[in-house]
Parts: C-alpha cells; sequence; structure tokens
C-alpha cells in the first residue's frame, strides 16, 4: 500500500509578533501544521496495522523544509519529496494544489493521500479537495475514524449535525480532525535513521509546469492586506483579598451596564 | 446576463447570502440566482424569490439525494458553465468548504473560504478571512474571471421578504453516482446552542480539571443568563461538552455584551472567537496569560476559588 502524506510548514503561531497591525514572521520557528501532523501520524498507524506500506512525505515550502522534513521522516514517513523551487514562493491554495498533484502524479503509485483538514495558520480547507477534484479521487473530509481494509476505506466524519459514517474504494483523498489521534514522538534511534532516508526535491520544470503556472504567477487569489484587527481593551485587574476584588469586578460589570437580562 | 449564484445544504444560510446578493448583483451589473438541489427542492423556490433571487435552478436528480461534495460540485459546475455564473457565493459550513474548492477546481477558479465580510470595492469582490491563525485579518480578492467565495453563517443578515415572483428553470444535470457511500449517520447529542445569538456567553477552558467541575461554571452562567462556551480541547478532545459550544477559530465567533473567559489562557485560536464581544472579563491563575491583554477587566485567581465567589455575590445582587 502507498500512502503519501501532504504537509505544511506554518510559522509557529505563538511566537509571531505584531508591530503596527503587521505581523513579524521573522523569528517564528516554521513547524508543520498540528492537523497536518494528525494525517502523518495515521498514516503511521495504518503501516503498523496493514504490514506492507510505503509512506511518503509531500511538503511544498522554502529551503528550510528540508531541516523541517526530517522530523516527519523520523516519525516514520519512508521517503520524502520537497517542492522548494523559489519559483514555488508565493503559492496560493490553486497553485499549491497543482504543484501537489503533479508530484502525486510523478510518484506515481498512491492508494492513499492523507492531509490535514486544513493548516494551522490559514485553515482554508482548499488543498484537499482540490487535489481529488485534479487527480478525479473521491474526498472525505473532517475524518475522526479511519480504517482501511480489502482495498476500501471506512470513515467517521465530525460534521456539524452529525457522525457520518461513509465508505469509498481505494484511491482517495482523505482528510483528518484534530482528534483522529494524538501524534508521537520521534525516538533518538529514529531521529538519527531519518538522515539516511532518501529525499527528493523536484522544480516546477520536473513536474511538468512553466513559472507561470506555479507561485504567485500561478496564484488565483490576491492578498489585498494582511493586518492584525485593531484591539482595545481596558485591561484593569484587580487584586487584592478574594472579596474585594469579586466585588469590584461586579461594581465595574454594573456600571458597564453589562448585568442582568 | 452575467449571473451570481448562490448555495447553501442550509437554506437559512442561503437566504443569508440571497439577502446581501440583492447588493452585490446591484454593484456589480449581474442577476441574482440560486441553486436548488436535492430531495424536495422545488418546494423551496418561492422562499428564495422572497429574499431576494431572480431565478432558481432546480433540481431534484437522484444522485444529489445525499450530499458528497464530489457530485454537488459537478451539479453546480455544470449550473455555472451553462448560465454564465461568475460569481459563485456558497455557505462555509463544513460542506459548503468541501464543496467550494472542488467546484473552484473544476470551474479553473479562484476560491476564499472562511469568509467573514464581503463587500464590493472599485467593481471588485474583496472578501475577509482570517489567516495566520487568527492573528491577522486578510482582505483578498480573486483574479480569475470565475469567483468562488464560501461565507461563514451569520456573515450577513437576513433581509425582509418581499413579495416577489421569479423564474424556475428545471435543469437536467449529467451526474454520477457518488464514490462515496454513507452507510449511517449518527445524530449528535440533541442539544441546540445558539452562540452567536447569545447576550452573555461564559467561556471555560483547560483550568478546568474535570468534567464534573463543569457543575460551578455552569452556575455561574446560569446566574448571569449566559450560554456556556468553551475551548477546543473540551469539547473536541475530552468531549466533555458538544461542540456547538466551541468558541475561537475552528468554531463559534460570538458578539455577546459580555464574555467571561474562565480557566482560558488565551491563545490566538481562542480569542478570535470573542473579539465581537462588548465587555470581556478574564479569571485566570497566570497573571501572564495572553487572555488579560484582550480583557477589559480580569482577576488573577485560581477559578475554583473565584468562580463560587463571584457566582454568590451575583446572585445577592
Amino acid at each position: 500500500m502507498n500512502i503519501i502524506v501532504c504537509l505544511k510548514q506554518i510559522p509557529d503561531l505563538q511566537q509571531i509578533r505584531i508591530k503596527e497591525r503587521k505581523p513579524i514572521l521573522e523569528g517564528a520557528p516554521l513547524i508543520f501544521g498540528d492537523m497536518d501532523k494528525n494525517a502523518l501520524e495515521e498514516a503511521v498507524r495504518i503501516k503498523e496495522k496493514v504490514g506492507e506500506a510505503k509512506i511518503t512525505a509531500l511538503a511544498l515550502g522554502p529551503a528550510k523544509l528540508k531541516d523541517g522534513i526530517k522530523e516527519a521522516l523520523a516519525v516514520g514517513a519512508d521517503e520524502a519529496v520537497l517542492l522548494m523551487d523559489p519559483a514555488f514562493a508565493g503559492s496560493d491554495t490553486v497553485a499549491t494544489a497543482k504543484a501537489l498533484a503533479k508530484a502525486i502524479q510523478k510518484i506515481g503509485e498512491y492508494d492513499l493521500i492523507l492531509c490535514g483538514e486544513g493548516s494551522t495558520d490559514s485553515y482554508s480547507g482548499q488543498v484537499g479537495p482540490r487535489l481529488a477534484e485534479m487527480l478525479d479521487l473521491p474526498q472525505i473530509t473532517y475524518v475522526r475514524e479511519l480504517e482501511v481494509k480489502d482495498g476500501k476505506i471506512q470513515a467517521v466524519r465530525n460534521m456539524e449535525e452529525s457522525f457520518e459514517v461513509v465508505e469509498a474504494d481505494l484511491p482517495a483523498v482523505v482528510t483528518v480532525a484534530a482528534e483522529i489521534n494524538e501524534p508521537r514522538l520521534a525516538s533518538l534511534r529514529q531521529i538519527l535513521q531519518a538522515a539516511r532516508k532518501p529525499v527528493q526535491e523536484w522544480t516546477p520544470a520536473d513536474l511538468g509546469l512553466a513559472e507561470e503556472e506555479v507561485g504567485e504567477k500561478g496564484a488565483a487569489v490576491e492578498v489585498l492586506s494582511n493586518l492584525a484587527p485593531e484591539e482595545e481593551r481596558k485591561q484593569v485587574i484587580f487584586s487584592g483579598e478574594l472579596d474585594e476584588i469579586v466585588d469590584g469586578l461586579v461594581d465595574a460589570l454594573t456600571k458597564e451596564g453589562v448585568l442582568g437580562r | 446576463m452575467a449571473e451570481i449564484l448562490v448555495f447553501c445544504e442550509k437554506d437559512d444560510v442561503a437566504f443569508e447570502l440571497v439577502s446581501k446578493g440583492k447588493e452585490f448583483k446591484d454593484a456589480l451589473g449581474m442577476n441574482l440566482a440560486a441553486a436548488l438541489l436535492g430531495k424536495g427542492a422545488a418546494g423551496k423556490a418561492d422562499e428564495y424569490f422572497a429574499y431576494g433571487a431572480d431565478k432558481v435552478y432546480v433540481s431534484e436528480d437522484a444522485a444529489l439525494a445525499d450530499f458528497t461534495a464530489e457530485v454537488y460540485a459537478e451539479a453546480l459546475y455544470q449550473i455555472a458553465q451553462k448560465n454564465g455564473t461568475e460569481v459563485l457565493l456558497v455557505g462555509s459550513t463544513k460542506r459548503g468548504k468541501e464543496l467550494a474548492p472542488r467546484v473552484a477546481q473544476k470551474l479553473g477558479a479562484g476560491c476564499i473560504t472562511d469568509a467573514n465580510d464581503v463587500r464590493v470595492e472599485d467593481g471588485k469582490l474583496v472578501a475577509d478571512r482570517y489567516a495566520l491563525g487568527g492573528n491577522t485579518v486578510s482582505s483578498e480578492t480573486i483574479k480569475t474571471p470565475q469567483k468562488v467565495i464560501a461565507v461563514m453563517p451569520k456573515t450577513f443578515e437576513l433581509g425582509a421578504k418581499e413579495a416577489k415572483q421569479g423564474e424556475v428553470v428545471d435543469v437536467a444535470l449529467d451526474l454520477k453516482e457518488p464514490r462515496t457511500r454513507i452507510l449511517e449517520r449518527r445524530e449528535k447529542a440533541g442539544e441546540t446552542v445558539n452562540l452567536e445569538e447569545a447576550e452573555a456567553i461564559v467561556c471555560i477552558g483547560r483550568g478546568l480539571e474535570k468534567k464534573e467541575d463543569l457543575g460551578i461554571v455552569e452556575e455561574l452562567a446560569k446566574t448571569l443568563g449566559a450560554e456556556l462556551g468553551c475551548t477546543k480541547s473540551l469539547c473536541t478532545d475530552w468531549e466533555w461538552l458538544s461542540e456547538e459550544r466551541l468558541v475561537g477559530l475552528s468554531g463559534k465567533k460570538v458578539s455577546p455584551r459580555l464574555c467571561v473567559s474562565v480557566g482560558i489562557s488565551g491563545q490566538i485560536q481562542y480569542t478570535v472567537g470573542i473579539r465581537g464581544a462588548r465587555i470581556t472579563v478574564a479569571i485566570n491563575k497566570d497573571e501572564n496569560a495572553p487572555i488579560f491583554a484582550m480583557s477589559d477587566y480580569g482577576i488573577v485567581g485560581d477559578l475554583y476559588e473565584v468562580v463560587p465567589k463571584l457566582t454568590e455575590k451575583l446572585k445577592s445582587l
């Protein structure tokens, strides 16, 4: 069985600073998105269950990926394909999905493509469905339980009002929800072994894509501005004896006129 | 004439989009149409007209009996291609959000999901959505001729119904059976909470040590006449509360007059959900918790002491 896991590196969101409403990304380390880690973990669990499987980690991003991907290889991916050419910079969901789809076709053998249901930074949820469309595959999104059996998958999806149990033949694209598993950490031995696992780097030309089709030039969405919302809170902190501070809060809320039904 | 096409599997969200669509239609010089798909679709036409649709496309094709993104995307694609759709507005529900990119890919269109505002600027549609995990708001525009925008429920107000008639077009679609088969649907526990409409909300986070302790927070909420909300761990990971109560980036964006955050550190994925609150209060034992920067009033203390005391005081008023 061949499993491809799509991963995206994002800046650590807790370490983004805001200066004059602008986000400062320098200094925020790049990490894989939470649900991307869940997707990888699920691939490793499937491999442990079915025995014979190859997991390929696929990622598009800046040159730092080369370091970052070691984490995925240590956790259990057997090999990696990286799309790090500078021409890929500025890719939106359309350009990203196109490059990933071409890479998946070039990898050639795939039964299951796993993604997070959204990236932790933009959470647009577009890459999975777009990949499914480009590769003409069924898509199963928001998956919280997954079982692979006899060339089929059965999944439990977390929808708004219900849990939906669905089945599809492989190959298929599956996007996973955060609750599907608890991603493991790699052992020191795994980290050392990861250095020997094969990593390929492909350019747009390797994928048969022209430069206009990738990166910012291939993007369908233009970002006009990206600023922190203006936020002004009074930030009054009450301190002292418990009775006093609770009284202080209740008085303040009464003056604000927010108590009472 | 170019067309704006509205679709949402939840009619109340579709009506919000149709209501706002009237404004876009005038600004962009387009028609306003809606797609009604699946069993019972034909019977809904009049209500869509009442909210402002000029035209509805109706299909009750057997392949549309259950919602699958794959088949619904194909249906919308065929309707859009045949009728000159330039703008497709769908609800950014979970189903809408998996549908929008798939139909966009068929159309060769750019797509924006989770839009929390859409407006016309210089003749172009501009949509806002949260970016960088809620740290920022990104204003975006789509460059492709056809555009797909998935709009969050409750972004637009429902317009007043009018006595208006429109054109019903029964469309013949060429659809295949879905490749994903729905085996079972297990309804979630039957509570319905409407956090978006609540006047006051008490949110609880990981500071709560065990499910049995929910009572003290529920008591505070009851005393305040507030609904109970929570952070992701409590509903998704631990399942102490239903996901209907999730506040934040992946849950509800609320706008009560009062929001009390209890035992919540204040990561951006949560605070993005309470930005619309008029007055915010935080109770947390860590004085350095980022939630205090997002709060009008704060108490640094153990929630197990502060919450019962606050409830007691409020009851005595």
